[in-house]
């Protein structure tokens, strides 16, 4: 259990701080873990973080192909939005489970 | 020299605690071979490194150059001879018949489609995107008579092999070599 002290929301992370529970996450929850990784949330950050969590409630495998292809933002603008592990850090402030993905 | 023999000798010197050490920060992935599943092991590991922010060079020598060769680089084969590993039992007689090879890598393309693989050129420029950078061997393209404007786009340069070792400089750094 991790104690987010500016949402004063308690949601369950594992090890590596990835929510447990999806259903839990919040803007909020997204906006404070964001700050963790140095990452001010903007509007385009939303996006792709709702398009991946309805990809991952439909059971997709994601991918950085697949982001490059939602129509979205290129490889490019993914990277430059969340740097230094795009599809990581994303899925970690979008409270989905890390993708187990090699491509 | 004389600084240190002032210094009390009980005094311990408090050593900078390096938390990131160990830690891989760049790789440098050379892929001299122009198999496809040779070539594509070194672009899975070059885009995989990028997506765990570690940052990636590339270094195509010798056959690898077909990888990053305009007209080749989707086109790429898998050995059906000399590989046996591919379809054990197979007799090597059958497995050289003119267009088994094209068969085989049409068929091995096809399932990597199924995974979602993207093709070379593709998966050169997700690299290029995720700003790994791509070179080429200036030894080997020479011998193949290869120019900038025969190669991909995202190829930066074709530069030496002393300039391949200066993109691995830096702590943190490994060399792989396919």
């Amino acid at each position: 259990m991790e104690t987010l002290v500016k949402t004063l929301a308690t949601v369950e992370v594992n090890a590596e701080g990835y929510l447990k529970n999806m259903n839990e996450w919040t803007p909020d929850i997204a906006r404070e873990i964001a700050a963790k990784e140095n990452i001010n949330l903007t509007e385009k950050h939303f996006e792709v973080l709702n398009w991946l969590r309805a990809k991952q409630t439909e059971g997709v495998a994601l991918s950085m192909r697949k982001l490059g292809n939602s129509g979205l933002v290129d490889i490019k603008q993914f990277y430059a939005l969340f740097p230094g592990g795009p599809l990581k850090i994303s899925s970690k402030i979008a409270g989905i489970p890390k993708p187990a993905s090699c491509i | 020299m004389q600084d240190v023999l002032e210094r009390p000798v009980n005094q311990v010197e408090e050593k900078p605690v390096n938390s990131d050490k160990g830690k891989l920060k760049k790789v440098l992935i050379i892929c001299s071979k122009g198999k496809l599943e040779d070539v594509y092991a070194a672009l899975v590991m070059a885009n995989g490194a990028l997506m765990e922010g570690i940052e990636a060079k590339m270094f195509f020598t010798f056959f690898g150059l077909e990888a990053i060769t305009k007209k080749s680089a989707d086109h790429l084969h898998t050995a059906t001879v000399g590989n046996p590993a591919f379809m054990p039992g197979l007799p090597t007689m059958v497995a050289g018949l003119p267009g088994f090879e094209a068969f085989a890598s049409y068929m091995m393309q096809k399932e990597m489609d199924k995974l979602d693989m993207p093709h070379v050129t593709e998966f050169i420029q997700m690299i290029e995107a995720g700003g790994g950078e791509i070179y080429a061997c200036k030894l080997a393209a020479e011998m193949f008579h290869l120019k900038q404007e025969d190669l991909l786009d995202e190829v930066k340069g074709i530069i030496t092999v002393g300039d391949m070792y200066a993109l691995a400089e830096g702590e943190g750094t490994q060399i792989i070599f396919i």
